[in-house]
């Protein structure tokens, strides 16, 4: 059935239309297995839609996928018997108690009763939700009731879990927690399509992609991301600049000549800067329009700069299009 | 300067484009109570006319025609059928497909001719007193008329003597007329409101939308729904016999098991409509009012309250659509009238494919909506 150096999910040209609106237009991308793949994008940038449409609950308009070596088109039931999936609010019943919300999920995939008491004890053992099993949902923290949600998901050992803004409301400490689990279930060879709005959970992920009004606009591990031309131009550097009155740095360094682009991160000032200006230059550059700065030094980009400066390109190139 | 008033304009202004946004709200609010006027200005009328009327002339001579054309021209009975012995009379009544049904005996005309005194036998529905009221009065009134008319031109004493027999709930018990009726309404309230609202309620939580990524079919989806609801719905009808018959004192003179299966179509129905709300509404407060909208018609138009003889021809043709029409046939067939299967299969039959055609309806509007969602 599914050979090993199958990806666990290719699509190709995908289009999703809903009337004149074209919400995935032509996206394409390969997830390997084992990978643990971050889809990013602004909201109503068509991620849902993706995963709708990989999961089979959405027709494609065009293109293909195959998720598991399973054809979407042909055979979504079977793709649904192979994936777990977990959405954006952990849809869970409230008024069930944890045992009950798995026992549920488990006669859906159609387990039998030794499988299924079988999979709970691991689950609950690698979940730690021992403690909590006779609760009902509704009594549980977020960040426990996330942990039931992704043991509903896996119940029926899927070997590709989707997992729609998993950490969305949750506290860090859960987040953390979470990730953790994400990283030993892909040691034991899960792979994992995880859709988020954190930049740091992106950084976590072994592969990227960050969808743009139904574009793909960048592709590949986080490293890639950061070394492509787009984001670090041949002849330009970053820096940070910590400067006391933060937004008048912005002011100041949008304004002097080799500085190419500047925006706030906190209480500094993220550039890029052409080869030509070094740091003392810089310095005193800003020291001309009464900016005291604190500390300037070179800084790699991280995935938020790659997406803004992608999606400002995009942008651009649209502009020209259309102009 | 502390206005009291302050952000009044603001707060009218947000609350009016809700308004407009929220459309189905709004027409909703509207349309029930202008509904509810127009049903109860139309359907409060009085004046029974039409009563749909059963004939067994065993005279057939001219003079029983002519009395046959005066309760025609009454506008109070609609002669519907005419049978040809006393049984097709009985059965008509009791399958509810006539209200009234009026005998003449073969030595009607015979009696007339040598001026003696001929009885019309009158039978009539008890099942709903007012109908029944105005039969016998009508039917008194065209027999003392006959009488004179025929006292004027011969010498002859009281020639025409009607004899109304009320079946079914002799001392016209109100609770007899309206309790099996309410049955129907209230099941209805347990079953379409329950499932419209435990599917909503997945939607609303969206535990619907995950369901959807598992390989469960959208039919193993809705029967599951179905089923849990179908009980409770049974035992509803269970507790609301009981209550009828040892509270209220309400005889039941048909089966009652023949009951409990014909109420299975009905509860069919009412459960599929659930579903067909529930495909529509996307929260708990418009599969509400919905299943209102469902309610409102089966309380009117179904001849709960108001006898269907009544309405005016649009109701009527109306009340042909409500399921709860076909069920208050059957609980007061069977409860009032002792029907029995014969009587009744052509009702059962026709929740049956009414319930078939909304499931398949419901089912389809499922696959569309929630999985496009």
């Amino acid at each position: 059935m599914t050979s090993s150096d199958q990806p666990a999910i290719s699509a190709s040209h995908l289009v999703r239309r809903f009337g004149d609106f074209t919400a995935v237009n032509d996206v394409s991308f390969r997830v390997e297995k084992g990978e643990i793949f971050g889809f990013l994008g602004p909201n109503g940038s068509g991620k849902t839609t993706v995963i709708k449409m990989l999961t089979g609950l959405l027709p494609l308009s065009a293109g293909d996928a195959s998720v598991m070596g399973i054809n979407v088109r042909t055979d979504p039931e079977g793709v649904r018997e192979n994936i777990g999936y977990m959405s954006q609010n952990f849809s869970l019943y409230a008024d069930l108690t944890v045992f009950e919300n798995l026992t549920f999920y488990g006669r859906i995939y159609g387990l039998s009763p030794e499988r299924l008491r079988e999979r709970m004890d691991a689950i609950v053992r690698l979940n730690g939700l021992g403690p909590y099993l006779h609760r009902l949902s509704a009594q549980l923290s977020g960040g426990w009731k996330q942990r039931l949600a992704l043991g509903c998901a896996m119940l029926h050992e899927p070997s590709l879990i989707f997992l729609d803004e998993p950490t969305a409301g949750i506290d860090p400490v859960a987040r953390r927690q979470l990730w953790d689990l994400l990283f030993e279930l892909s040691a034991h060879g899960i792979t994992f399509f995880v859709t988020t709005h954190y930049m740091d959970e992106a950084e976590r992920c072994s592969h990227v992609a960050y969808i743009y009004f139904g574009k793909v606009i960048a592709d590949g591990t986080p490293d890639d991301l950061r070394e492509l031309p787009a984001v670090k131009p041949p002849g330009t550097y970053r820096v940070e600049i910590s400067a006391p009155r933060v937004t008048r740095a912005l002011r100041a360094a949008r304004t002097i000549p080799g500085i190419r682009s500047a925006t706030i991160f906190g209480q500094s000032v993220h550039a890029l800067i052409d080869d030509s200006l070094d740091l003392e230059q810089l310095r005193a550059q800003l020291l001309k329009n009464d900016v005291i700065v604190a500390e300037i030094r070179p800084l790699a980009p991280s995935l938020e700069d790659v997406f803004v400066e992608l999606t400002c390109k995009h942008q651009a190139e649209q502009e020209a299009s259309r102009g | 300067m502390d206005n009291p008033f302050r952000g009044f304009r603001a707060v009218f202004y947000k609350e009016a484009l809700h308004v407009r946004r929220d459309f189905a709200t709004l027409f909703f609010s509207l349309i029930i109570p202008i509904l509810q006027m127009v049903v109860l200005g139309y359907g409060i009328d009085t004046n029974i006319r039409q009563i749909n009327t059963v004939v067994y002339n065993a005279d057939g001579r001219r003079e029983s025609r002519e009395l046959l054309d005066r309760l025609k021209n009454s506008d109070t009975f609609h002669l519907i059928r005419f049978v040809n012995n006393d049984r097709d009379l009985n059965d008509a009544i009791i399958s509810g497909k006539c209200r009234v049904g009026i005998k003449i005996p073969v030595d009607y005309s015979d009696k007339l001719l040598h001026a003696m005194s001929a009885q019309v036998l009158v039978l009539i529905d008890g099942s709903d007193s007012s109908v029944a009221g105005q039969a016998i009065n009508v039917t008194t009134a065209i027999g003392l008329d006959e009488s004179l008319r025929r006292a004027l031109v011969s010498d002859s004493n009281f020639a025409v003597e009607m004899r109304p027999k009320i079946l079914f709930n002799p001392d016209s018990r109100s609770p007899n007329f309206f309790l099996p009726g309410l049955t129907a309404i209230l099941l209805l309230n347990v079953t379409t409101f329950l499932t419209a609202f435990s599917i909503v309620r997945e939607k609303e939580r969206g535990t619907l939308e995950q369901l959807f990524v598992t390989p469960v079919r959208p039919m193993g989806l809705l029967l599951g729904k179905l089923l849990p609801y179908l009980f409770i719905g049974f035992f509803e009808l269970s507790m609301l016999l009981i209550f009828m018959r040892f509270i209220f004192l309400v005889p039941i003179h048909g089966n009652v098991l023949l009951l409990a299966f014909l109420s299975l179509p009905y509860l069919f129905v009412s459960l599929s409509l659930g579903i067909l709300i529930s495909s529509k509404a996307t929260t708990q407060a418009q599969a509400m009012q919905l299943a209102f909208l469902t309610i409102l018609p089966s309380v009117f138009f179904s001849g709960y309250i108001f006898p269907r003889e009544t309405m005016p021809k649009f109701c009527l043709a109306l009340s042909y659509f409500i399921p709860a029409t076909y069920f208050i046939n059957i609980t007061r067939g069977i409860i009032l009238r002792g029907a029995s299967w014969v009587h009744l299969w052509s009702d059962g039959l026709a929740l049956f494919l009414m319930g078939t055609f909304l499931l398949v309806i419901a089912a389809r509007r499922f696959h569309n909506k929630v999985i496009m969602a």
